[in-house]
């Protein structure tokens, strides 16, 4: 048998030839990340759009939920600066408001809809996919053209945007070329002709702008949205849980287009947890869009659990074993009486009013515990003005091991799977984020 | 049941049920009547303590849980002859109107100065936000919070207090 001698004369050889393949590689991939600048324009004046555009607009980006993401905590709207966690750093959203140097008073119609449809800025840089442009580029053209109008149209107001804080080596953009390549294949929305006008504009609206599967699905290491049968399957958001919206879904009462709408319109439903956490300012935007649209909404979110919904009992059993829960966790059912009977308990003044027993509310039928924990130690406001659900935090009054006592019974008490784990350790996660006093 | 908690520095062993709300303790049994039961429901704020110096709703903490941690209440802060600065502050300022409300805004404030000594405005306002006062004296009580910055600080007389 012959062997190769690796002499040196060969091993250079095939270095050389190694780091042309590399130098021809890196050129190419830059070749693809390059995109070139749009020229700047002079900033559009205010009436230069219909006011028809504009209103059209508007509900556009309240469906779109354009201004959650791009307003800090108590800054101006649409000026950008708010913190988005991500498992790759934080990344900080950008100024959309027309002022020409900080924001985008400048940008042409064309460089806007790049920037929807590719994830490309007017000066040819890669925007992160933390801007769903994977879909948006769903969205019909017109209605681009008229979330554009209505942005151009805000106040202008001058905020920088500030440095994002990744993990090595992502904060070089050209890199999301790659994962364009990989993961950017989506296409503008065309209806299905087998369904009805109603679900192909839900379909449409929660696909494209609502961009619901962003939290609703998992997603992959590469932090791209996993698609066929593992969409709407549940995912994360800012540490809380995106419970499924499939086949899958946690809900003890199966959801229906009435109950959807109803907690899509006012955060809350008689048979359904209520809105908290990044689900609030969703509700939020979508209290004020078109009722027709929410409605479509609700309709082609409802169709994606409609085989459970065929096969699952109309009213089904609600569990609810206060006698048992109590022998088994005794601390935890004298903290529920003095905690959370005065609102949650059969009789008290909140449930007399209609709000949701908490054997249906998902957040205790989910596999883990985080948003069972989140809502007692932060509580959440109300998303649709002071008559909403809302929820006070208990993080002063309990420690963390009175939390996982508190969580231990609610689950046993309110739900018929298996008992959570780690809860203390859940608890006191979620607390290091909470510097509130 | 017995149960022994810390309000003000003072060790008190109570027989109660420990799912009682800690309120109730204090204004039943421990005639603690500053904190004031509002709504009952942790929406308004007038029950604000401080249980390891952190502003909680009292009418929503069951005694059991605070056993061994310590509970500040308005009482702790000073006394009608010696009253601390917070209280001097709302006083100077007449930030009460009908007053339910002013030893939870005070008990809130006050978790605010431990923790920030000489906040801004928007620090003022944001921890405030969870205090409700139904007669609408909000600005006055904005100005005794500042008034009790600069009261610390020495350094202002209390007409120039003003944002």
């Amino acid at each position: 048998m012959k062997r190769t001698r690796w002499t040196g004369r060969t091993v250079g050889r095939w270095a050389a030839g190694g780091a042309l393949a590399c130098l021809v590689g890196i050129g190419a991939f830059l070749g693809i990340a390059h995109r070139s600048g749009l020229p700047p324009i002079p900033p559009p004046k205010p009436d230069a759009f219909p006011a028809e555009m504009l209103s059209r607009g508007a509900a556009l980006a309240a469906i779109g939920d354009c201004v959650v993401c791009h307003t800090a905590d108590g800054g101006v709207p649409y000026a950008g600066g708010r913190a988005l966690a991500t498992p790759f750093g934080t990344l900080y959203s950008t100024n959309i408001t027309p002022d020409p140097a900080t924001g985008i008073g400048n940008w042409s119609k064309e460089a806007f809809k790049r920037a929807m449809r590719d994830g490309v800025s007017r000066d040819g840089s890669h925007l992160y996919p933390a801007l769903p442009y994977d879909h948006y580029r769903q969205v019909h053209d017109g209605d681009l053209d008229a979330i554009y109008a209505f942005l151009m149209t805000r106040p202008a107001a001058s905020a920088p945007a500030r440095e994002n804080d990744l993990i090595f080596p992502l904060g070089f953009r050209p890199l999301l070329a790659g994962w364009k390549l990989l993961f950017l294949h989506q296409e503008e929305f065309t209806p299905r002709p087998d369904r009805d006008a109603e679900w192909n504009r839900g379909a449409y609206l929660a696909e494209g702008l609502g961009h619901c599967s962003s939290c609703h699905s998992p997603r992959n290491l590469a932090g791209a949205e996993e698609t066929g049968a593992s969409a709407y399957s549940g995912g994360v958001a800012e540490g809380w849980v995106a419970p499924a919206l499939n086949g899958s879904s946690p809900a003890t009462v199966p959801w229906t287009k009435e109950s959807l709408f109803t907690y899509l319109r006012t955060g809350v439903d008689g048979h359904h947890g209520a809105a908290a956490g990044p689900m609030g300012p969703v509700v939020h935007g979508l209290s004020r869009a078109p009722e027709a649209d929410v409605r479509a909404i609700a309709t082609y979110i409802a169709s994606l659990s409609a085989d459970r919904a065929g096969t699952a009992p109309k009213t089904p059993a609600l569990p609810d074993r206060s006698a048992e829960a109590a022998k088994a966790n005794p601390v935890g059912a004298s903290l529920f009486a003095g905690a959370c009977a005065g609102c949650h308990e059969g009789g008290a003044p909140m449930m007399t009013q209609g709000r949701p027993g908490l054997s249906t509310v998902a957040a205790l039928q989910l596999d883990r515990p985080d948003n069972t924990i989140r809502a007692i130690l932060q509580g959440f406001h109300a998303p649709t003005g002071p008559a909403g659900p809302a929820m006070p935090p208990f993080a002063a009054s309990l420690t963390d091991a009175q939390v996982a006592d508190l969580a231990a019974y609610l689950r046993s008490r309110f739900s018929d799977r298996p008992a959570w784990t780690s809860l203390e350790t859940a608890a006191a996660t979620v607390r290091k984020e909470d510097s509130q006093p | 049941m017995s149960v022994t908690i810390t309000v003000n520095g003072a060790d008190h062993a109570l027989d109660v049920d420990p799912s009682t709300p800690l309120l109730y303790v204090l204004r039943d049994d421990l005639e603690l009547n500053g904190a004031k039961y509002g709504c009952g429901l942790g929406q308004c704020g007038a029950c604000t303590v401080h249980i390891d110096g952190k502003p909680a709703f009292s009418c929503l903490t069951p005694v059991g849980a605070v056993a061994g941690r310590r509970i500040r209440t308005v009482e702790g802060l000073g006394s009608a002859g010696a009253p601390g600065l917070l209280q001097q502050a709302f006083e100077k300022e007449q930030a009460a109107q009908c007053g339910y409300c002013i030893a939870g805004m005070i008990m809130r404030a006050q978790a605010l100065l431990d923790r920030i000594p000489d906040p801004d405005d928007a620090q003022i306002r944001a921890h405030m936000q969870t205090n409700l006062c139904r007669c609408g004296t909000h600005m006055r009580i904005l100005r005794a919070v500042r008034r009790a910055v600069a009261l610390r600080k020495g350094t202002q007389s209390a007409q120039e207090v003003r944002p």
